[in-house]
């Protein structure tokens, strides 16, 4: 699901930030649409906390605007922001109960006091929590503290919600069981969601858009299929998912067909930017893209190096001659041979299997 | 087996600093409680005389009042000191922290005789506000309880900082952050977040400053010059000048208790151990 960008609920426009000589911030853009699960992607120290904290209010930008409904909030205070925030850690203000926690964001808004009961209750209820009111934050287990969190960021009904890795610190099932719920949330409430991690398989399974950040840039951004299929830079091919990499020399071209010569291996690549491509590109080959065989089936003479098997799926290191050591994702069911180690094998791919990069 | 020998080992290790006690300070402990029922005949007539006069029921006053006064002061300049340093990150930190520790290291008789010096009739404090004209006659700054309480305040201060700043070190500025991040303006944050976080320190500045205050003597002596008789300052009256040994003891007996029934009702309402032990 793409969103189009008519009006654009916050933009940020050539946002700097810099500590002494590091930019934690290096000239970024973006706009995000009303209703989006926008997630900031990038390695540790890539500049998506501050860029986070930025949005909410709680680093001052050394440069660039940020807007909100088209007005200038890039001084305003954080508490006039009115983004639901959700913390690294949970932030959960220890000497208050589950349900005064929740309905912080409520009393500090000078609201009834019965809208204040009910409206806690309901947020309390749809994190399914509604038991754990009367418990101290260090009563709960992780799980339960992120949950909190989260009806806290919401009680107020913010319009967009930031939420900075709400799941690091939880264990791999809890976190697919929130991813879920999280998921959920989203479509049931409307609300827009700024959410960080450096999770990719995260950042794959929930967002609409990923826009993957390094050292302080936008690298790319795009849908979750588009980014994984469509990598733009070796960065981004190689952190979002696995690839392997050939350095091509290009031969001929033919349309939307390269003709590319890797070290004793001659191959077509299909592509639809032919023309932006000069002598030389580097190519990005997802491990499940290729395909493995019984020897002279397919294109390339290959030898296997390493096998592992991880149940549904089972990865092979083969060593070609000139290319050296490939990355091949198949499924173990298909897979006409056994692979082992020292075995001869084939492999191929498909025109459209490779995609070009541009240069780093 | 390890029960044993771990158990020994401790009996071992803290014996030497447990016969100091029982020898230096327990037995003369009960040295007093036996003199206040035996001096100058046995039985309760010193704590009979003591209910019944009216100078001791004051100087108790005093040295409540004084202590009580005392507390606050050191509570709320210390509070601020404390916060500073905790929350402002600056290269002037380690050298607040030295000033905050620099006085534990000039003896308390100095510093309020130091006091003496700039409060008295013709004072350093005086001198200046009459030479610049705010004053004709000099104040009466000390031999008051006023003088006895700006000294005291400086010499607690200390007890008071320390044990609250080393909660507030504790207290991570994620807290204010998401407090502000959800709508509440700095000093709703503060005071709604922060200032709760900040409790278990307070209450142990607050008995450390308090405790120490009641049994006060040099400074309420040199600053009070007399006039201002707190509880220790009236039993050496009571010792020296009238030889009223017992007397003197069941005084001493009775701020004991004072001290031990302050102690009570605060665990009533804090948890001491958390409070004395793990400053967090
Ligand atoms: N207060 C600060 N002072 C100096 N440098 C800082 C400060 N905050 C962040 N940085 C630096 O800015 C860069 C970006 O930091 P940031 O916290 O945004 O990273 P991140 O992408 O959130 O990383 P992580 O995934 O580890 O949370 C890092 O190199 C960091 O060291
Ligand atoms: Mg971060």
């Amino acid at each position: 699901m793409t969103h189009q960008m008519t009006e654009p609920i916050l933009s940020i426009r050539n946002a700097v930030k810099r500590y002494g000589s590091l930019h934690a911030l290096d000239h970024v853009d973006l706009d995000v649409a009303a209703g989006e699960f926008l997630t900031l992607l990038g390695p540790s120290g890539s500049g998506k906390t501050t860029l986070l904290s930025a949005i909410a209010g709680f680093v001052d930008l050394d440069d660039g605007r940020i807007t909100l409904h088209a007005s200038d909030i890039t001084k305003a205070p954080p508490e006039r922001r009115e983004f639901g925030m959700v913390f690294q850690g949970y932030a959960l203000f220890p000497t208050m109960t589950v349900r005064d926690n929740v309905a912080f964001p409520l009393k500090v808004r000078k609201r009834a006091a019965s809208e204040i009961a009910d409206r806690t209750k309901e947020c309390l209820d749809l994190v399914q929590m509604g038991g754990f009111a009367d418990r101290m934050p260090h009563q709960l287990s992780g799980g339960q503290q992120q949950r909190v969190a989260l009806a806290r960021a919401m009680s107020f009904k913010p319009q967009v919600l930031l939420l900075d890795e709400p799941l690091s610190a939880l264990d791999k099932k809890l976190r697919a069981d929130l991813q879920w719920e999280l998921k959920s949330l989203h479509s049931q409430l409307g609300v827009t969601f700024i959410y960080v991690t450096h999770d990719q398989e995260e950042a794959l399974s929930m967002s609409d858009r990923i826009v993957i950040l390094k050292d302080g840039c936008i690298q790319q951004q795009g849908a979750p299929g588009d980014l994984y299929n469509r990598p733009r830079t070796t960065f981004v091919a190689d952190f979002l998912g696995k690839s392997n990499f050939i350095d091509a020399d290009i031969t001929g071209r033919h349309s939307d067909i390269l003709h590319c010569v890797a070290k004793g291996a001659a191959f077509d690549v299909q592509t639809d930017n032919v023309d932006e491509i000069g002598n030389k590109a580097r190519l990005a080959l997802r491990p499940e893209r290729l395909r493995i065989n019984k020897p002279g089936v397919e294109l390339l003479a290959a030898k296997v190096s390493q096998v592992s098997y991880l149940g549904e799926r089972c990865q092979v290191i083969v060593k070609h001659e000139g290319l050296g050591d490939l990355l091949v994702s198949c499924a173990t069911w298909q897979t006409g041979i056994k692979p082992a180690p020292g075995l001869e094998v084939s492999i191929g791919w498909d025109q459209n299997a490779c995609v070009v990069l541009a240069a780093d | 087996m390890t029960q044993i020998t771990d158990n020994f080992r401790y009996w071992i290790l803290i014996m030497p600093a447990l016969a100091i006690m029982i020898i230096f300070y327990i037995y003369p402990v009960l040295g007093i409680w036996q003199i206040s029922v035996t001096e100058p005949e046995a039985g309760f007539g010193n704590y009979v005389r003591m209910v019944d006069s009216s100078a001791v029921r004051t100087s108790f006053l005093i040295t409540f009042r004084v202590a009580a006064i005392t507390t606050v002061g050191c509570l709320i300049l210390g509070y601020i000191v404390a916060y500073t340093i905790a929350n402002f990150a600056s290269r002037l930190t380690p050298l607040m922290l030295a000033l905050v520790l620099l006085p534990f290291w000039v003896s308390v008789l100095i510093r309020s005789f130091s006091w003496i010096v700039l409060l008295g009739r013709s004072g350093l404090v005086n001198d200046t506000l009459r030479d610049m004209g705010f004053i004709d006659a000099p104040l009466r700054l000390m031999h008051n309880e006023l003088g006895v309480l700006i000294a005291m305040i400086h010499v607690m201060l200390p007890f008071a900082i320390l044990p609250m700043l080393a909660n507030m070190r504790g207290i991570s500025d994620t807290y204010v952050k998401a407090a502000r991040g959800l709508g509440a303006s700095e000093w709703t944050a503060f005071r709604s977040v922060y200032l709760p976080q900040t409790l278990p320190g307070v209450m142990s500045g607050v008995l450390l400053v308090f405790v120490l205050a009641l049994g006060f003597y040099i400074t309420p002596a040199l600053l009070g010059g007399g006039r201002v008789l707190m509880i220790s300052e009236y039993i050496t009256y009571q010792i020296q000048e009238f030889l009223a040994w017992g007397l003197g003891s069941a005084l001493s007996v009775a701020l004991l208790i004072a001290t031990a029934l302050v102690l009570l009702i605060a665990a009533r309402f804090v948890n001491l151990r958390s409070i004395l032990l793990d400053r967090k």
